[in-house]
């Protein structure tokens, strides 16, 4: 198994560079500092998600609220910081917008795992719970004017990179750090925990988990509040980038990250994926949505590439699947069944 | 066949849904008896209803087939945009082609059967990608969602396309006797046969066969590939209609109409007693919860300090307590 994936992970790797080639030779624009910066930038977010996604789509599940959970939290956290003129360190910010992640989390994880219901369904009825709250309790409206702090921190670059051909610029945002450290948290919690080891383990086969003696119940639990406080940072990363609070325009982003971490090898029916995997997914889906106008391709036809992405990637996986339950017959009773 | 006299209701012997179901359509109208009875039993507020229920019922009994079969159909929506986006395109170019302005209702018909059938090829579609490719239904329909909706933006440019013929509305704004609306008519009868498919035909019971053990069935001799592939079709043909009957309502096609109707169809589905898991369901109790959801739509729109968004939270709230609440009944 483990070969298999590793040679998914290349194909990825091998349709971005493919990809980059093309538009390179295309528009001649690809390979230049600041595009690359940009793609960078516009990747932060969709990859922090990615991680969240990761761990819950290994364990067996399907969470589709987690634009909300992020819209949510940021939306809250900017507005109690507005009305206290909070001034102290970004970092409280982060750790408000969290923990009510945390919460939304929990709410998630609580149903999932104590009733035991669908996962999908669960975060589809709590997400539009939570845009319910957002939009009608809190009626919220764009913030055009966030805290100091956090406008400081959205500010903050690493470096400038300019492209010498048009003195374009573009902005290294200090938001790839917390990108970093999301992906080192999540691969610590997954490779050099039991904890990640049961999240695997729930993934393959919820009954022997159980038999192995993971604690299956706390460990679904604690994966949706994992994933309510990631999601919760994401939305405090977002506005900090975005410079204002906007509550809507994170809304259909979970389709885009479910596609990124799936294309990345990621099996839906739970048990493996690789980090590695969910971030070149998420690198690929982000090089299409931001260089359809640098082919000059008008932007209207990025959801039916989105589509016919997703489509291919997830088909050449699954094909692949069919296939090699017919070339080796002792296996098939063990792929259909997964 | 004497086969088929195990029918599907033979399966679902112990399903309370129905019953309980019934109870919560008597306590809404009861509620609103007491609260709004003048606004809420008169005429108009019935006859909207009728206007209003058809164009998504549709999509939940195709919701309901896919989970029946044990998957999903996360691109109805897509389907019913794109199959009325082909045919309102159809019918501006076809009526500015036409001399005779007597022709057009010919016009109407021809373009109404073309976003029939590609309601039917992008269910095809569907059903292909799940049973010869093998993606999960929830990948699959996830990505031809979007592939979907994404043909229709590029077909519109992403705008919305008006001026329809006027009789395209007028057809389907038509009242039987004045009472009974076209689209409700159409809804009834598409409601009839699919009922009568699930429940007297062989497809029928080999759909709810697949939906609970994929892998008996197909030891058994059942060719499921061929049904899931039906199963799809029909989905696909289902969201067309209501496609069509969405554009005569709005008098016009766009790439995102309806956007919220997925979670509407899951919900009504869940409501209705449809296992996601697959192979429990059946169409008359989808039909009841269509009409709790009408019912408790309407209500919420006559409290108007109700912002629309509480709908939202509302429909949220009403899945998760029924997912638990079928959890509970189930295991006593």
């Amino acid at each position: 198994m483990g070969k298999k994936r590793l040679g998914h992970e290349f194909y990825v790797f091998l349709a971005i560079v493919s990809l980059s080639l093309i538009i390179q030779a295309r528009s001649g624009q690809f390979f230049t500092l600041n595009n690359i910066v940009d793609l960078m930038v516009s990747f932060i977010v969709p990859a922090i998600f990615a991680m969240c996604e990761l761990i819950v789509i290994i364990s067996g599940g399907m969470d589709v609220s987690f634009p909300a959970v992020a819209s949510l939290s940021m939306f809250a956290t900017t507005k109690i910081l507005l009305s206290m003129n909070y001034t102290g360190n970004v970092f409280f910010a982060f750790l408000l917008s969290g923990s009510f992640g945390l919460i939304m989390g929990a709410i998630n994880g609580a149903l999932i795992s104590i009733f035991n219901l669908p996962a999908l369904i669960v975060t589809l009825g709590t997400q539009s719970i939570f845009m319910g709250i957002l939009q009608g309790a809190l009626n919220a409206q764009e913030i055009a004017e966030i805290p100091k702090v956090m406008f400081d921190f959205g500010n903050a670059k690493l470096f400038v990179a300019t492209n010498p051909l048009n003195g374009l610029k573009s902005n290294m945002s200090s938001s790839i750090l917390i990108l970093f450290a999301v992906v080192i948290i999540t691969y610590v919690f997954l490779h050099f925990t039991m904890w990640g080891r049961g999240v695997y383990a729930i993934g393959g086969d919820s009954n022997s988990a159980i038999r192995a003696g993971f604690k299956v119940k706390q460990i679904k639990f604690s994966i949706y509040c994992f994933v309510g406080i990631v999601a919760g940072i994401a939305g405090m990363t977002r506005v900090c980038m975005m410079q204002n609070c906007q509550p809507n325009n994170l809304i259909g982003m979970e389709m885009t990250v479910i596609a990124a971490v799936v294309l990345g090898g990621t099996s839906v029916k739970g048990g493996s994926g690789t980090i590695i995997g969910a971030l070149l997914g998420t690198f690929l889906l982000t090089i299409i949505s931001n260089s359809l106008l640098l082919l000059s391709i008008p932007t209207y036809w990025q959801s039916f590439f989105t589509g016919l992405i997703i489509i291919i990637g997830t088909g050449v996986t699954s094909f692949q699947l069919i296939l090699s339950s017919h070339r080796l017959p002792s296996m098939r009773k063990s792929k259909n069944e997964a | 066949m004497k086969h088929d006299a195990l029918s599907s209701r033979k399966l679902q012997k112990n399903d309370n849904t129905l019953l309980n179901n019934l109870v919560v359509a008597a306590v809404i109208l009861i509620t609103m008896a007491i609260l709004k009875s003048s606004k809420f039993f008169s005429f108009t507020n019935f006859q909207s209803m009728a206007y209003q229920l058809p164009q998504y019922g549709l999509m939940a009994f195709a919701m309901a087939l896919a989970m029946i079969s044990g998957g999903i159909d996360l691109s109805i929506v897509g389907m019913a945009n794109l199959s009325s986006m082909i045919a309102a395109l159809m019918m501006i170019k076809l009526a500015n082609l036409i001399p005779n302005q007597n022709l057009i209702i010919y016009v109407i018909i021809i373009s109404c059967l073309i976003a029939i059938l590609i309601g039917l090829l992008c269910g095809l579609l569907n059903g292909l990608l799940i049973s010869k490719i093998g993606i999960p239904p929830i990948l699959a329909t996830l990505g031809s969602m979007q592939l979907f909706s994404g043909v229709s933006i590029i077909l519109s440019k992403g705008n919305a396309i008006n001026r329809l013929p006027p009789l395209y509305a007028k057809i389907g704004n038509y009242a039987l006797f004045n009472i009974v609306p076209l689209p409700l008519l159409i809804f009834i009868l598409l409601a009839l046969s699919v009922s009568f498919m699930l429940n007297k035909s062989a497809y029928g019971i080999k759909l709810y066969m697949v939906g609970s053990n994929t892998k008996a069935a197909k030891f058994s001799g059942l060719h499921v590939d061929k049904i899931i592939i039906q199963t799809y079709c029909l989905a696909g043909i289902l969201s067309s209609v209501s496609g069509l009957i969405m554009m005569s309502r709005l008098n016009s096609a766009k790439s995102d109409y309806g956007q919220q109707y997925t979670l509407q169809c899951l919900l009504i589905a869940i409501l209705g007693g449809v296992n996601p898991q697959g192979g429990h369901g059946n169409i008359s109790n989808v039909m009841i919860a269509i009409l709790i959801f009408q019912f408790l739509s309407s209500s919420i729109n006559m409290f108007p300090y109700f912002s629309n968004f509480y709908k939202l939270l509302i429909w949220g709230i009403v899945l998760l307590g029924v997912m638990i609440w079928n959890k509970y009944s189930k295991s006593r």
